[in-house]
């Protein structure tokens, strides 16, 4: 079978109901839809096992912060790609920020466990079950999360800061 | 009063020891040794920590420790405009600086929608693959390095000089490279850069042959390699392996191949495949590839187009400069462009290319202002490493060295 935007998302909403699977859309070539956090792992199970998909590689994942957007300020962005047919697939699953809490992947794929970790660590993302949910890439006593959106980059331009050692 | 000091260091100790333990299996094993391997050991090539578990010389268990160097790109990336993340992706994986920066490019100029000409494209491709070789090249030839045979490191090093060569002479750097601009080159090939690339491919077979040679018949580097940190294809595959990694597990996963950019599908090449999956394999499999890319890099030099170096994009390129001493058009969009006032359209792409270890992808979210909203990087070399641990286990303290250099793991592009 060949696989066009079309049939596979007709086969999810069939296989999962119209109530689940919303906004499909396609900006650049690879079909984008949204799904909420129930459906999620069993979505990305279904995807990897189907004999007719075959959507079964864990291209990337990230977390995305809009903070304008009511109970819905984090977005988790799961891209798959199916290399036996050569098709790629962005699901995205909207959350608030009050309630930072996802299922792992990890049971489904080994590679989700950094990027889960990465996510926990810029976003506060909290992935249920994950075996070893710690800091990756910065220092484990941070005590925030740096890519939310309300910590800025430190002005280049600042006059208050001296530190002769480092020539600011 | 010093002895109450010396009860809180001791406590301290304690608790680290704890923590650690927890991490580590069997923590009442008398028998394991825990080492620390890392973060600055010289055999490592990079920042890495393993706190390794042993039994003797058997590795029981490990923890990767990652982050040394992050620089948080994903962060800075979302203040600068489009133009001024190039010199960010130049620091991922240092090997192969052009392809990071072409990649970035690329990705940027799909969401812009932008149509590069040919010459651009191919060369784009002469360069990444001239960046391929040096990955490569130092990948195969550290391996030499880490199971005993120094000689063809320094042998080989010439030539990775003479690819800096020519990087200077098309952009002028060296190793942050910065090459080309969002549309294309920022400038054609010179006839010294070309007679460079033509030197070049004269003189290159035979010291790679001769590399080649001293390696792969080897009977100590095989006794050395085989069966060394090797990786099934299904494991391969969940741990999201991508480049010469994965191909050395047998799955002809390449993205020149399956979503060709830049014009790939002009050139005729071969993607090889290992069946083991273990260190010989990668390094065999790196040694085609180097072939390969010297093929596209002779198809591309022979049937280099005639036409433009970039597309005709006003608002992303750099009008020439002698155009913008005379033309008012141009002076407005220079300056345009420089102070970052140009603002890219709302839009959301996904761009990925085959990198020095793997499909390396730009993933950009527009809002349609000046700078990105969110541009998170597919680093290869951070989605693999979390495989070391297991590849590791159950081998010597001196294969994980060897497994670790044939996995060509880049600190810069790790941490990002």
């Amino acid at each position: 079978m060949e696989l066009t935007n079309e049939n596979v998302l007709g086969k999810i909403i069939e296989q999962f109901g119209e109530e689940n699977i919303t906004d499909a859309m396609n900006p650049d070539g690879i079909m984008t839809f949204q799904t909420n956090r129930q459906t999620i792992h069993e979505l990305i199970k279904y995807l990897r096992d189907d004999k007719e998909l075959q959507i079964s590689f864990l291209t990337t994942m990230c977390g995305v912060h809009y903070p304008e957007q009511k109970d819905k300020e984090l977005c988790m962005m799961y891209q798959l790609h199916s290399l036996r047919h050569n098709y790629r697939l962005r699901i995205k699953v909207y959350f608030p920020i009050s309630d930072p809490v996802m299922p792992t992947l990890t049971d489904l794929y080994a590679a989700a466990n950094w990027m889960e970790r990465e996510a926990y660590d810029f976003y506060g993302i909290v992935f249920a079950g994950h075996p070893n949910l710690i800091r990756i890439l910065n220092v484990e006593d941070m005590e925030y999360h740096p890519m939310l959106k309300q910590y800025p980059l430190e002005d280049q331009t600042r006059e208050d800061k001296v530190n002769t050692f480092f020539g600011r | 009063m010093a002895t109450e000091t010396k009860t809180v260091e001791l406590d301290g100790l304690e608790q680290f020891r704890e923590n650690l333990d927890l991490k580590l299996q069997d923590k009442h094993n008398e028998n394991l040794t825990t080492l620390n391997l890392g973060p600055t050991h010289p055999a490592t090539h990079g920042i890495f920590q393993n706190i390794l578990q042993m039994n003797g010389e058997v590795i029981v268990d490990a923890v990767p420790t990652i982050g040394y160097i992050h620089r948080a790109f994903e962060k800075i990336a979302e203040r600068r405009p489009f133009y001024q993340i190039t010199p960010l992706t130049d620091r991922m994986n240092y090997c192969s600086s052009p392809i990071n920066n072409m990649g970035y490019h690329m990705s940027v100029e799909k969401l812009l929608g932008i149509e590069i000409p040919k010459r651009a494209q191919y060369i784009r491709v002469i360069m990444m693959e001239l960046a391929r070789i040096s990955d490569h090249l130092i990948c195969n030839s550290i391996l030499g390095v880490d199971s005993g045979a120094f000689t063809g490191f320094l042998y080989v090093m010439q030539e990775r000089e003479n690819i800096y060569d020519i990087y200077e002479e098309v952009c002028g750097a060296r190793l942050t490279t910065n090459m080309g601009r969002i549309g294309g080159m920022e400038r054609d090939l010179s006839p010294k850069a070309l007679h460079l690339i033509g030197e070049f491919l004269k003189r290159f077979p035979k010291v790679w042959a001769e590399f080649e040679k001293m390696l792969t018949r080897n009977r100590i580097f095989i006794d050395r390699t085989t069966d060394v940190g090797a990786i099934s294809a299904e494991r391969a595959l969940s741990y999201g392996f991508t480049g010469p990694n994965l191909r050395a597990t047998g799955v002809d996963y390449d993205v020149r191949v399956m979503n060709p950019y830049s014009s790939y599908e002009d050139f005729d090449f071969e993607i090889p495949v290992g069946s083991k999956g273990d260190t010989y394999d990668r390094f065999l499999v790196r040694n085609v590839e180097v072939w390969e890319s010297l093929k596209i890099i002779e198809q591309a030099y022979k049937n280099l187009p005639e036409g433009s170096y970039h597309a005709d994009a006003p608002h992303y390129y750099l009008p020439p400069k002698q155009e913008v001493y005379r033309n008012m058009e141009a002076l407005i969009y220079h300056f345009k462009i420089v102070m970052g006032e140009i603002d890219a359209p709302v839009g959301e792409v996904y761009h990925s290319v085959e990198g020095g270890n793997g499909e390396l992808g730009f993933y950009i979210i527009s809002d349609g202002g000046r700078t990105p909203y969110r541009l998170h990087f597919r680093r290869p070399c951070f989605i693999y490493y979390q495989a070391y641990t297991e590849m590791i286990k159950g081998g010597q303290l001196a294969d994980a060295i060897l497994t670790l250099s044939s996995l060509n793991v880049i600190a810069g592009e790790l941490d990002a």
